[in-house]
């Protein structure tokens, strides 16, 4: 196949050179920053997904070089592909700006709000998006849309009052697995992601649909209540596994592990490996290998330092190792005469309670547990 | 030598006079002040019977919240510890089983709840960070302490009340029938 032109495109005033059949938001992300349109449906890694939650709409006010009519409309980024010369306007316009606040007031009007229950918050993108573009307020006066509850299995947990119906489980159920077995039930406002009828979500590779949804509808279960993210040290880690890249982020707190998830990049996608091929990682990685000695540690993850994860986080090596009893080197070789160890008056952190070899969320039954 | 400023006045080394000497003059000037002050206004008042009000923006010991049925409204969401610039909050969480309804508002509650009062500098951003309501600083001061141990101060400590199962430690509490000493002038 010989060379394809490149072609000019221009987003916010940035000129950039991308390949025919680039779409706007790929190539609004070539550039990267504020430039790029947020997107809650579309995930690069899934074919067919995007064009359903509007949020990445922006403003073409130059079609292309030939055909220098702007669009009519405003167009969804993630579907619209450039053309040479086009002319794109994302947050210079206010139109976009605007529209896009409507876009996250729909998304929020079946939204129960309840950030401080979800496991998501921290990295949920609907909670960024609402934070940038949402207003305080409501407008909505009404019932908000409640479903029966589905039980997914001993791994997944659903909440689909938070679910945004993105369809991002569903190509990833339909790509990754040998059969997918949930869906979008029914339609309009009863629409709903659930098995029919009652089914344990547990195929291999499965576990992908938590990593791909950005709103707390699937999460973990192994993790559910366990500890907010913003609390755990994320790190990059390997294991050899057969049936996956084994390359993954361990969600830590001391040495225990909390949470594996795959590596995810700016956009909140799952990373590409060397080869090229995107690191899913498979059930066994996700669910079961929950020990420290299961995994080769390669270092911190580094986090966007506008993000809450990164708080409590610092540059270097500086809180992942073990900090040292300094007191006698300080003090010319004196003992302290007076040291109050705090893990032996506080509750929280028992060295009996192993929070993350729990499988599922723990109960007061785990709590009271005799002290030994 | 050169006097820094011109309002320098040089000492009197004059030996003093028989009138001055007699001291009686002098003590009866202090004396008559010293009396005068017991027909003025008392400042002190009588600290564990008479108290003086808070100002509304007091902030003393921490409690934990319930809702008008008794149930704690904190769900662990670890706000306040992530808002705490001492980091003296930490927590655990757990789901609510079935039939513990009427002891936690949401499926999701704060198991452990621990506030170390060594390292809490009463900024109240805890209070503010809150989203459910939970944590309130109240106008008590925190209790001295023959040990570390003391400050350590668990749920039990931070609880108010059930106002179902305990209503008269929850009217006490509340602190409504206490009296104080409306008489501060500054």
């Amino acid at each position: 196949m010989s060379e394809q032109p490149l072609l000019k495109v221009t987003i916010d005033n940035i000129t950039i050179e991308v390949p025919a059949g680039t779409t706007i938001l790929n190539a609004a992300r070539k550039i990267g920053g504020e430039v790029a349109p947020p997107a809650m449906c579309y995930y690069s890694k899934l074919q067919g997904s995007g064009g359903k939650c509007r949020t990445c709409l922006v403003e073409v006010s130059k079609g292309s070089e030939k055909d220098p009519r702007p669009m009519p409309k405003l167009v969804a980024s993630c579907r619209t592909t450039v053309m040479d010369g086009m002319e794109v306007k994302n947050i210079t316009s206010p139109k976009v700006l605007d529209a896009r606040a409507g876009v996250v007031e729909f998304l929020l009007i079946n939204h129960p709000l309840d950030c401080p229950i979800c496991d998501q918050a921290g990295e949920c993108h609907l909670q960024d998006l609402s934070y940038e573009h949402g207003s305080e307020g409501t407008r909505f006066e009404f019932q908000k849309r409640v479903f029966k509850k589905h039980d997914l299995g001993p791994y997944i947990q659903l909440h689909m009052t938070r679910c945004i119906l993105c369809y991002r489980c569903v190509f990833t159920a339909d790509q990754l697995t040998n059969k997918r077995e949930h869906g979008v039930l029914d339609r309009g406002d009863h629409a709903e992601i659930a098995t029919f009828i009652e089914k344990n979500l547990d195929n291999d590779f499965i576990g992908n649909v938590i990593d791909v949804c950005p709103v707390g509808a699937l999460t973990d279960k192994t993790f559910r209540f366990k500890n907010r993210v913003w609390f755990l040290k994320p790190m990059n880690a390997h294991r050899d596994c057969p049936n996956c890249s084994g390359k993954v982020t361990l969600w830590n707190r001391g040495d225990e592990v909390f949470r594996v998830t795959a590596r995810k990049d700016e956009w909140g996608e799952v990373e590409n490996t060397e080869d090229g091929k995107t690191a899913w990682i498979c059930n066994t990685c996700r669910f079961d290998k929950k020990k420290t000695s299961d995994w080769v540690i390669e270092g911190p993850r580094e986090i966007n330092r506008h993000s809450v994860i990164s708080q409590g986080h610092y540059a270097g090596k500086i809180g992942t190792t073990q900090p040292k009893e300094t007191f006698t080197a300080v003090h010319d070789g004196r003992q302290p005469k007076l040291l109050m160890d705090i893990h032996s008056v506080s509750e929280v952190n028992r060295p009996n309670i192993e929070l993350s070899l729990i499988n599922g969320p723990a109960h007061s039954a785990d709590f009271n547990k005799k002290n030994d | 030598m050169q006097a820094l400023t011109n309002r320098s006045k040089e000492v009197s080394r004059k030996p003093i006079s028989f009138l001055e000497s007699l001291y009686l003059p002098a003590i009866f000037k202090g004396m008559a002040i010293t009396f005068s002050h017991m027909f003025k206004k008392q400042p002190t008042i009588h600290y564990p019977e008479q108290k003086r009000p808070f100002s509304p923006v007091f902030r003393g010991l921490h409690v934990l919240n319930r809702d008008e049925e008794g149930r704690e409204r904190c769900t662990a969401c670890g706000l306040c510890a992530v808002a705490c610039p001492a980091e003296a909050i930490t927590m655990e969480a757990a789901e609510r089983m079935p039939g513990e309804e009427n002891k936690y508002r949401e499926e999701k509650y704060a198991a452990r709840y621990e506030i170390n009062m060594l390292r809490c500098i009463f900024c109240g951003l805890c209070e503010e960070a809150c989203p459910k309501d939970a944590i309130y600083l109240s106008e008590t001061f925190a209790p001295a302490n023959f040990t570390r141990k003391g400050f350590i101060y668990g749920k039990s400590d931070l609880l108010i009340p059930d106002p179902k199962t305990e209503p008269e430690a929850y009217a006490k509490a509340l602190g409504k029938g206490e009296k104080t000493t409306a008489s501060t002038t500054n």
